[in-house]
Order: structure tokens, then sequence, then C-alpha cells
């Protein structure tokens, strides 16, 4: 069974359909890539899947997105958010917060009851921060560099034990040895983790995923392994981007 | 959206450039070949010499080709068409290079044919010769024109260079050239030719190959079915 079944999405900014009848599905366990050109509306399409689209102004969608089986669009936005997370192209951490507090916050936002400690221990663990990390944990986040607080967030993310990650370009604000850091770890998340990523770096999709998604002007244009996508694009439309030959 | 060239007009000029260098040295090994069976129909050592001495041309065509592709790799990061294309020309270019060694070995033939008398066996053999020769220019022609048919034309056509080659080593087994033992010599340069004429039309089936993989994105060699993505 699918982790996610996206079927016939649209997802419109007041009149504008950023989000064109998009169906889609996304094993567990796996990472897909969603590629293509500025304001085809990719980032739009993975804001829905946590029903964060809904919390602009003007913004609605239609369509189903369906969590093992189940309508999110049925269940409370922020228990669907403790299931599906999401990290953004810029890290986002709490300044005023700790290390500690940043990667504790949803829980405690959530009044969740555990054992924080360990959780706190767990998952700078998961995203390689822990040894970094440990003996300044009561230190303010921003001290970090960029590509520590990108995987920080993920940290936060993680705390709250999501099922799907989403992640906006998470990368793309790094430089090449935290990418590579950035890339490493969704490596090792995708064991547990289901992760549906928006890059506009095809290195980076090729590296990582394992589905590709060609959305273009709000449509999926292909969507296939990535092995294939790379290599042997059905599509003329995908082939020219891809390729470079895009105008 | 609007098909056109790459955005990054110089990884087009570098394409290009793989590409043009490709097709001279397709067209070098093509007349190495026409050369060296020209060589062994007319008796002609110092043509023969010309072949092997044009052999390095083909060996520093061969290195400069590796060269563009490996820094085409290293800068574009080609995908999809560009990289089965950057592959064709890595592929092809060793086919094309083992050509151009195996006219000089006919070429080096060339010289023990020298003192003897043309016979019937060396006539099927410039036939095959003419063959591969047509082999290996559809097969570039097929490049040329990213024409897949073309293509599959070489491959077909290789159980003809085949059965040819059969039947100059048969000739020989049944002594049908009359074959004395003065006349070793003689027959296993011949043998020798047409062994090579063959295996360069095994070459040719590599382009043709490559080509149909470019084309397609599909992956014909050793009659393989592989499972798409």
């Amino acid at each position: 069974m699918n982790k996610l079944e996206v079927d016939k999405l649209d997802a419109w900014f007041g009149e504008t359909r950023a989000v064109k009848s998009i169906s889609l599905a996304v094993p567990p366990c796996s990472v897909t890539a969603i590629i293509g050109p500025s304001g085809c509306g990719k980032s739009t399409f993975v804001r829905c899947l946590n029903r964060m689209h809904e919390l602009t102004p003007s913004a609605r969608s239609e369509g189903r997105v369906l969590l093992d089986g189940e309508d999110v669009y049925a269940v409370d936005p922020v228990y669907l958010r403790r299931r599906v997370g999401m990290v953004f192209q810029r890290p986002n951490v709490f300044p005023t917060m700790s290390i500690s507090d940043n990667v504790l916050s949803g829980l405690r936002l959530n009044r969740v009851r555990a054992d924080y400690e360990a959780i706190l221990e767990r998952t700078l663990t998961q995203t390689a921060l822990w040894d970094e990390v440990k003996d300044r944990l009561e230190g303010s986040a921003v001290g970090l560099s960029g590509g520590q607080q990108q995987r920080l967030c993920i940290a936060r993310a993680l705390a709250v034990e999501p099922e799907v990650l989403l992640m906006d370009e998470p990368a793309s604000a790094l430089d090449p040895i935290a990418t590579a850091k950035i890339e490493e770890l969704i490596d090792e998340l995708k064991q547990q983790y289901t992760i549906v990523i928006v890059t506009h770096n095809m290195q980076q999709a090729i590296r990582i995923s394992d589905y590709t998604a060609f959305f273009y002007l709000g449509e999926l244009v292909e969507h296939g392994a990535t092995e294939q996508v790379f290599t042997r694009p059905a599509k003329r439309e995908t082939e020219d981007y891809v390729t470079g030959k895009f105008g | 959206m609007v098909h056109k060239g790459h955005t990054s007009r110089e990884f087009d000029r570098e394409l290009r450039q793989l590409r043009d260098k490709l097709l001279d040295m397709g067209g070098r090994a093509e007349q190495q070949i026409a050369l060296a069976v020209q060589a062994m129909a007319k008796r002609d050592v110092s043509l023969a010499q010309a072949v092997i001495d044009n052999d390095a041309q083909i060996d520093r065509e061969e290195l400069a080709i590796d060269e563009l592709a490996f820094l085409i790799l290293a800068r574009r990061q080609p995908v999809a068409s560009d990289l089965r294309f950057v592959m064709l020309a890595v592929k092809v270019v060793t086919d094309l290079e083992r050509i151009g060694d195996l006219a000089v070995n006919i070429a080096k033939r060339v010289r023990d044919l020298a003192r003897f008398a043309a016979s019937a066996l060396q006539e099927r053999i410039e036939l095959l010769g003419q063959r591969v020769l047509a082999a290996l220019q559809l097969a570039l022609d097929a490049f040329v024109h990213e024409d897949a048919e073309r293509a599959e034309k070489v491959i077909e056509g290789d159980r003809d260079i085949d059965a040819l080659n059969m039947h100059v080593i048969a000739d020989i087994l049944s002594t049908g050239d009359g074959i004395d033992v003065a006349d070793v010599a003689r027959v296993l340069a011949l043998s020798s030719v047409s062994r090579y004429l063959e295996r360069i039309g095994d070459h040719a089936t590599n382009i043709a190959e490559m080509v149909i993989y470019y084309v397609r994105g599909r992956d014909v060699r050793h009659h393989i079915a592989r499972p798409r993505g």
C-alpha cells in the first residue's frame, strides 16, 4: 500500500490555479523528488500534503490526499502535521531557544509526555548532530552553522515521530559539505520515513531519490523511477528540462 | 515549451565538437579499412605501410575524444539523451580505435601476401572487406542521422559477415583453394585477414548498438532484455 495517494489535486491562490489535477502515489520508505522550474507548483503541491497550503490567505485546494488510505482533509490538521513533518529551504530555528528546546518544542507544544532526554539524544544522533552539540545543548541554536541549523530543524521534525517528511529545497542555502551531510541523512532516514523533497538541484534528485516527478505550469508531466527519468525520460518536455534546453 | 538548444551555448558547442571529432575519426577508420583491403588486392606494400603509419593519427583522435568526453562529464554532469550521447562517444571511440588496429593488422599481412599471386580465396576475402566497410559506413550513417532503424540493419547484416568469414575458413580447411605445405604462409595470412575483417564487422555492430541506445534509450547488447525503470 502506498504511504501517500494524491488524487486529482488542485490548488489555488485566489483565482490562480497553481496545481492542476495532479495524481501521484508515494510508496512507503522511499524518496520522491519533485523537480520543475520556478513557479511550476511543486512547493504548493508539497504544502497540500500536510495542509499547510490552506494556511495562506485566499488559498484553497480540491481533490484527495490519502495518508495510509485516510483522507488528510478529514483529520485534525495539527494531528496530520505531526504525522507529516516539514523542513523548509532556510533553517528556521527558534532564535530565543536553546538547541535542546528547539528539538523538543513540538513535543512541548503538543503537551506530549515522553522521555525528552532520550528523544533529544535519538534525534540529534539521527541527524548526526549529537557529537557536535552534546556539550552545549542549552546553548543558543543561532550559534550553529547553517548546515547544523538545518539538521537541527530536521531533528525537530523527527522529534514528534512523523511518518512522512516533506522537504522544500532543504539544502539550497547550504555549502557543498553541509549539503552532502543532508543528503547522507536523507539516505538514512528513508529506511524509516517516507520523504518527498522539492529540489532545484537535478544532480541532488539523481543522488538521493528513488522516484522523480517533473512538474511544469502546475501539471505533472512525468513521474517515474529516477534512473529512468534522468537517463531515458518518456516525455519530450522532461528531456528538455533535465538537459537544460528549457526556454 | 519551445524546443531549442541548451540554455548553455557552450555546452551545445562541446557536444557538437564531440560529435564532429567522432565523425572525423569514424571517417578515418573507414578510410583505413578501404586502404588496407585495397593494398591486399593490389599487393601494394607501400600502401600497406601508409595504413600502418596513419594509425598514430587515429590513436591521437582517441585520446582527444576521451579527454573531451571526460571534460563534459565533469563540467556538465549530463543526463538523459546528453548522457547517452557521451556514453556512446566513450564506447564508440574504443571500437573505432580497435578498427584502426585491425586495419594495421591487415596491412601487416599484406607484406606476407605480396609474394603470392591472387587467388579465388582472396577474392572472397575482398568481398568480405567490401561488406565490412559497408557495415561500418552504415553504422556511422545511423549515428549521423540518429537513425536506429539503420543501426538495426547493421546488426542484422553482421550474420552475413560472419557467414562469409566461415566460408573462408571452410575453404581453407577443405583445401579447396589448392593449398599445399608451401602455401601455409599465404593461407595463414589470408585466414588472419578474414578474421580481422570479421572482427571489424563486430565493432561496426557495437557502434550500431550504441546508436540504438542513444536514440531509443534501449540497451540491445547481448540480446538481453533489461527491465525498463
